[in-house]
């Protein structure tokens, strides 16, 4: 009954897949424009991203790659937070995918940050007022505007 | 603005299955008498109290007295931490694609 929710972000930008990957796989580039890391391009290879806390969450993501392959697939586990100390915000055991398809004129780069567990929202939500199920909609699938 | 401790209540208290099945029930049914609760599942009795009662606490469910009856409604904002916490981690996403756009552009 319950479902877990993806947060899914889409854009076609004008460059090679290859640069992407690039910005995608190195720690240095990983950590100006996401968190800095200890990431390295490995099937298996631990890591972590580590920024200041941000509201509910003390800014430490475990993470695992899962998944690598050069320059179209790159997976890793998401996990944070604790359930003993909510100090450290709440627990997450998430997965982040990151594809980049070859298109004209550049490549789609889509994230998908998936694993989100919330009740069944279809009928948890319509039980609330329009208003709710509104926003529980936009949660479902945010689809960035492409450039 | 929601707590962390709200958050992990919230959390904690649906990351039950069998919890969580009750919660949807409610929601289904729109409100709901704690003995039929018991009679349409495998659960037992003290068991459906328990997890009625840990509900309410988080603040999920509401309840109403009707002479020895106790009905079950959701409550409307109980899902609320969730939601505000699941669009904070949206917002996270866009402002990070957004960097690596800028990245990228300056690389060229």
């Amino acid at each position: 009954m319950s479902e877990t929710h993806t947060i899914t972000v889409e854009k076609v930008l004008p460059y090679p897949p290859e640069k992407i990957w690039r910005t995608l796989t190195t720690s240095d580039l990983i950590a100006t424009w996401l968190m800095p890391n200890d990431f390295v391009a490995e099937i298996g290879h631990r890591f972590n991203f580590r920024t200041r806390p941000m509201g509910t969450w003390d800014g430490v993501v475990d993470c695992e790659v899962l998944a690598c392959e050069p320059p179209h697939l790159l997976r890793y586990s998401w996990k944070g937070g604790s359930d003993s100390d909510p100090e450290k915000g709440s627990r997450i055991d998430t997965t982040v995918t990151w594809t980049l398809t070859p298109v004209e004129g550049g490549t789609q780069l889509k994230m998908v940050h998936d694993g989100f567990v919330l009740p069944h929202d279809r009928f948890a939500y319509e039980a609330m007022s329009p208003g709710w199920s509104r926003i529980a909609e936009r949660i479902g699938t945010v689809t960035a505007e492409p450039v | 603005m929601i707590s962390a401790a709200q958050l992990t209540t919230v959390m904690k208290t649906l990351a039950d299955p069998t919890r969580r099945a009750v919660f949807e029930r409610i929601a289904r049914e729109g409100e709901v008498a704690a003995t039929g609760l018991v009679r349409g599942s495998r659960v037992s009795q003290p068991a459906v109290s328990q997890h009625l009662r840990a509900l309410r606490e988080a603040g999920l469910v509401t309840e109403r007295r009707d002479g020895r009856q106790i009905h079950y409604r959701i409550a409307p904002k109980g899902l609320g931490p969730l939601i505000d916490w699941l669009g904070h981690y949206q917002a996270f996403w866009h402002e990070r694609f957004d960097n690596l756009e800028k990245l990228l552009k300056e690389t060229e």
